[in-house]
């Protein structure tokens, strides 16, 4: 027998729930991972600990292919799970979740294969592996070692599962479009005409200008919230959230450009630089606010 | 004493394939420093390391069970308190009493400030096991990663990747330690899905009970096991291996149980240049090639996994279907890559940052034509394909599949110049501008080859210099120490009579590194004696063909009978010169040696050897033999001697004085322009 897209995305959520998570739905923005969403980001700062698990679209404008290409999604399904602090049989906690999805561990090859990650954007690496089965690539497995520029006092473990990788192996298909998500209904089915639409936007009707533009905008405003959180009274009451959102958009927008190559080598690392700075503000600014509390 | 079998094992989770050699060969270091330290070594104690991804290994036989007892001397009062004619005084008795023995079994002894009195004190070794117990925490957090994280929570211990289990064992004992809130036990771990999850071991045991749980904890054991594992797969089949030791080690440290097996792909990626192919198996899949008995690739694979057996073919499955998507992409890349030529893609290099203060790659292709068309009018060789290969040897870094896979820059323009048309010299030169790129890698093949690699490595030296971003330490961004060394290389083997001194201009810096490039090529690749090597570039370079040429003229002379003894009079020469403040220069033309000035008998024997002896080395000089010039000089050796022996160089009579020194400072001139003599190392200077 063989589970369906969706099946394996419940029964994994289903997995790690026993496990103590919490199921969280994907966050409401354009993100190009889950670790950038704040259930990760900012979750992992500070010492409390912490499980949440959750499935999270994330978008790479640049790895569009028109919905042609089959193995390489603008958008993709990530399954993100951060558990903090890392527990000590973590790696068989993970390959038990594979047993969960039907991969029968005693027939397959599996390896840990050193591959350390690292996010300029987010002031944040880890050390890790990928884990290969049976030479695939099916997931980044990581020990958080800082987040926000900061060193983290508990090291919290981030699995991030390639979902489509994984359905395509468990449902032996060689393209991503024929994966069955639904008895009867494919990937290609649900997915495709987005693949197409998005990869025709960003690479050939996206304003670069107005792009351009957005960006501004929103690293203003995140800048702005920044700037006001240090003579802010309440600190409690304070958007920082709201500010991380901006950050995020900065993000998404800057992947947009780059996609299009309208971003030059030199250019690049400056603005990577001037995201980054965002995301170390709020990193910062997020542990004074939940400080309090934590001593309290 | 009793002699114990000593085992640690480190359980880990997942090393880097290429950290863990090393790592253990540091735990060896740590380990007998630690029992030379501790007094546990006073015979050879044979020391083994293994590991696997999973755990590092030391093994030691025969470990002493405790130090041996030493004595330790206390001094008391000095005599001079303590004795009071012949008898002990109350400081004495005081002593005495605090050390628990009689008054009179002190005894006297020397020190250097004078008598005192003193007495033996005999310590009892402490227990091997005890010593180790206390060192092996820090022992092995002290073992070099070059990259390593902690896992507890900030200020825990850092490690290069999180310590799971750790078994200490002195014959049957434990030795009791905590680390990074693990115990040291008898407990380890077998393979993660074959083996049992705890297995009781003893050092005796300890290996055949991990191979019968999946575990070969010899990295040899394992590299035997796929190599028969491969020629079993193989056998009664037309297809070879191609070998890869690189790729074999990594292997053999990322499997703790290998099995190879054999894939297959669709003939059809076979239309795929052979290099792309070979590309994504090695470096993607960790996959050796197969190739048929004439050489040309085979449509299969060999991956190793990490179990036993694929009974059901699923990993084989899952590999190849890897491997299709993998090939499918890079078919799309080729086809994508082929709509734009190399030459049109010139102006996109512009938006390529090399360096921010060195421009684009647009900016370094046009200083690469420029270099290249200097150096092969420097040659007297055709510029023209040096300058069409310089101006397209960059353009690849615009195409997807360079992108993609980063290690065939260089190959891919070569092949899509090919593909597109270009004549060979250009998309050969294309194709191998990169190398050397290793000391074991091939020059570039053909002139223009040669050429470009060495405006593209020139050029990279020169600016990173000039900017100040020489190598320091390991670091080392822009690989300037290969190019160096690519240079060197390229120059001497392509024998390439270019004046590199003249290319690299005036900075002292880059003169420096580029001769600590050719020490070191002339010694570790070449086998030269490194006072040979000093002695030729002491006399100065740049030619490097020339600079060989020499080097190996001074190998071949010196084992001769004068040469040596020759050197150490030219050294003698060089210091009596520099006591007396005078270089050893020769005048512009002709000679400032006053021949009226000269005694008879050695010095104006000694005088005519010289001007005998510079035709011929003159002679030889212009020809490049040498062998025969060095020879020549050697024969100067008889009449050197007397003349040291004879003549008095600080003659009172100033001007017969400095007529001497003169005469010193030409023939040292004269003959130091093969290779500087004071440089050598004669045998007595050695001995002493």
């Amino acid at each position: 027998m063989h589970y369906t897209f969706q099946d394996i995305l419940m029964r994994l959520k289903q997995y790690w729930a026993e496990r103590g998570c919490i199921i969280q739905e994907p966050y409401d923005l354009e993100v190009g991972a889950g670790t950038m969403c704040p259930e990760t980001f900012l979750r992992v700062l500070g010492p409390r600990p912490y499980r949440v698990a959750y499935i999270q679209p994330s978008r790479r404008p640049a790895d569009g292919r028109y919905g042609e290409n089959p193995n390489r999604l603008y958008k993709h399904w990530q399954l993100q799970v951060i558990l903090k602090p890392s527990p000590e049989d973590i790696q068989q906690q993970y390959l038990d979740s594979l047993e969960a999805i039907g991969i029968d561990l005693g027939k397959h090859d599996i390896k840990f294969e050193e591959d350390n990650w690292e996010s300029p954007t987010l002031g944040a690496w880890g050390i890790g592996w990928q884990v290969m089965l049976d030479g695939l690539e099916i997931t980044q497995f990581t020990y958080f070692q800082q987040c926000g520029g900061l060193d983290l006092d508990v090291v919290p473990v981030e699995l991030t599962y390639g979902m489509e990788r994984l359905a395509a192996f468990l449902q032996n298909k060689s393209s991503v479009y024929e994966i069955e998500w639904a008895p009867g209904v494919s990937y290609g089915d649900v997915r495709r005409a987005e693949e197409l639409q998005f990869s025709v936007y960003n690479f050939e009707l996206a304003d670069l200008a107005s792009l351009w533009k957005l960006f501004e905008l929103h690293e203003a405003e995140a800048k702005r919230l920044l700037e006001a959180w240090p003579e802010y009274p309440e600190k409690r009451r304070f958007p920082l959230l709201a500010a991380y959102d901006q950050v995020l958009k900065c993000s998404h927008l800057f992947n947009l450009l780059d996609s299009r190559g309208a971003i030059s080598v030199t250019e690049r690392a400056a603005l990577i630089g001037r995201v980054r700075k965002l995301a170390v503000g709020v990193a910062q600014a997020w542990l004074e606010q939940n400080g309090a509390e934590v001593v309290g | 004493m009793k002699r114990l079998p000593f085992l640690l094992e480190i359980g880990t989770e997942e090393i880097p394939d290429w950290m863990i050699s090393p790592a253990l060969e540091h735990l060896r270091e740590l380990f007998a420093a630690f029992l030379q330290e501790q007094h546990l070594s006073s015979e050879p104690i044979a020391i083994s390391v293994d590991g696997t991804p999973r755990r590092l290994v030391l093994e030691a036989r025969d470990l002493p069970e405790r130090q041996p007892d030493s004595e330790e001397w206390i001094l008391g009062p000095p005599v001079t308190a303590g004795l009071r004619e012949g008898r002990p005084t109350a400081a004495a008795e005081g002593f005495a009493r605090k050390m628990g023995v009689p008054v009179q079994e002190l005894e006297i002894t020397e020190t250097p400030r004078g008598q005192y009195l003193g007495c033996r004190r005999r310590i009892q070794g402490r227990s091997a096991r005890e010593l180790l117990a206390a060192a092996l925490p820090g022992l092995i957090l002290n073992i070099r990663f070059p990259k390593t994280m902690y896992w507890t929570g900030k200020g825990g211990p850092r490690f290069i990747r999180p310590i799971r289990w750790l078994v200490a064992l002195l014959g049957e004992e434990i030795v009791p330690f905590e680390l990074a809130g693990v115990a040291s036990g008898n407990l380890s771990r077998g393979h993660r899905l074959l083996g049992a999850g705890q297995i009781a071991v003893a050092p005796e045991n300890y290996r055949d009970l991990l191979r019968e749980n999946y575990v070969l904890v010899s990295a040899e054991e394992r590299q035997r096991k796929i190599q028969t594992d491969i020629a079993h797969l193989l056998a009664g089949t037309e297809l070879r291996w191609r070998p890869d030791p690189a790729l074999l080690d990594t292997l053999v440290y990322l499997t703790e149980y290998p099995t190879a097996i054999l894939g297959s792909f669709d003939a059809e990626f076979l239309n795929l240049p052979e290099e792309v192919l070979i590309t994504v198996m090695r470096h993607h899949q960790k996959y050796f090639s197969v190739v048929y008995a004439d050489g040309r690739l085979a449509p299969h694979f060999i991956a190793v996994m990490n179990t036993a057996a694929d009974p059901e073919g699923l990993v084989r499955q899952g590999n190849e279907r890897v491997l299709r998507a993998r090939f499918s992409d890079a078919v799309f890349f080729w086809q994508v890559d082929q709509q734009k030529r190399l030459a049109d893609r010139v102006p996109l290099l512009a938006q390529i940052t090399y360096q921010a203060k060195l421009g684009s790659y647009l900016d370094k292709a046009r200083r690469m034509v420029r270099l290249g068309r200097r150096l092969a009018r420097m040659l007297k060789a055709d510029a023209a394909p040096v300058e069409r290969a310089a101006w397209l040897a960059k353009c690849d870094l615009t195409t997807e599949m360079v992108k993609e896979f980063p290690e065939l820059q260089g190959v891919m323009g070569g092949l899509y110049a090919r593909q597109q048309g270009e004549p060979e010299e250009v998309w050969r030169a294309v194709y191998e501008h990169y190398r050397p790129e290793s000391m074991e890698d091939a020059i570039p093949s053909t002139l223009s080859g040669r050429l470009v690699a060495l405006a593209d490595k020139l050029d990279s030296l020169q600016g990173c210099f000039r900017l100040g971003l020489a190598p320091s330490g390991s670091r080392d961004p822009f690989a300037l120490r290969r190019a160096a060394q690519g240079v060197v290389r390229i120059l001497i083997e392509g024998s390439l009579p270019l004046p590199l001194r003249r290319l690299i201009g005036q900075d002292q810096a880059l003169v420096e590194f580029f001769e600590d490039r050719l020490r070191y090529y002339f010694r570790e690749a070449r086998g030269f004696r490194y006072d040979e090597i000093n002695a030729v570039l002491a006399a100065g370079w740049d030619d490097l063909t020339d600079l060989e040429a020499r080097l190996v003229a001074v190998q071949a002379v010196r084992p001769t009978e004068d040469f040596e003894p020759l050197a150490a009079s030219f050294k003698r020469i060089k210091n009596i010169l520099r006591q007396a403040g005078v270089a050893a220069t020769l005048p512009a033309r002709g000679s400032a040696i006053r021949e009226n000035l000269l005694e008879r008998g050695p010095e104006r024997e000694l005088y005519a050897a010289f001007r005998h002896v510079r035709t011929q080395v003159r002679r030889w000089r212009r020809a490049r033999q040498y062998r025969e010039a060095l020879t020549a000089i050697a024969s100067l050796r008889a009449a050197v001697d007397l003349y040291f022996d004879r003549v008095l160089v600080n003659a009172p009579d100033p001007q017969i004085r400095h007529n001497r020194l003169t005469m010193l400072s030409e023939l040292l001139g004269e003959f130091s322009a093969i290779a500087d003599f004071s440089e050598i190392v004669t045998t007595q200077q050695e001995e002493k």
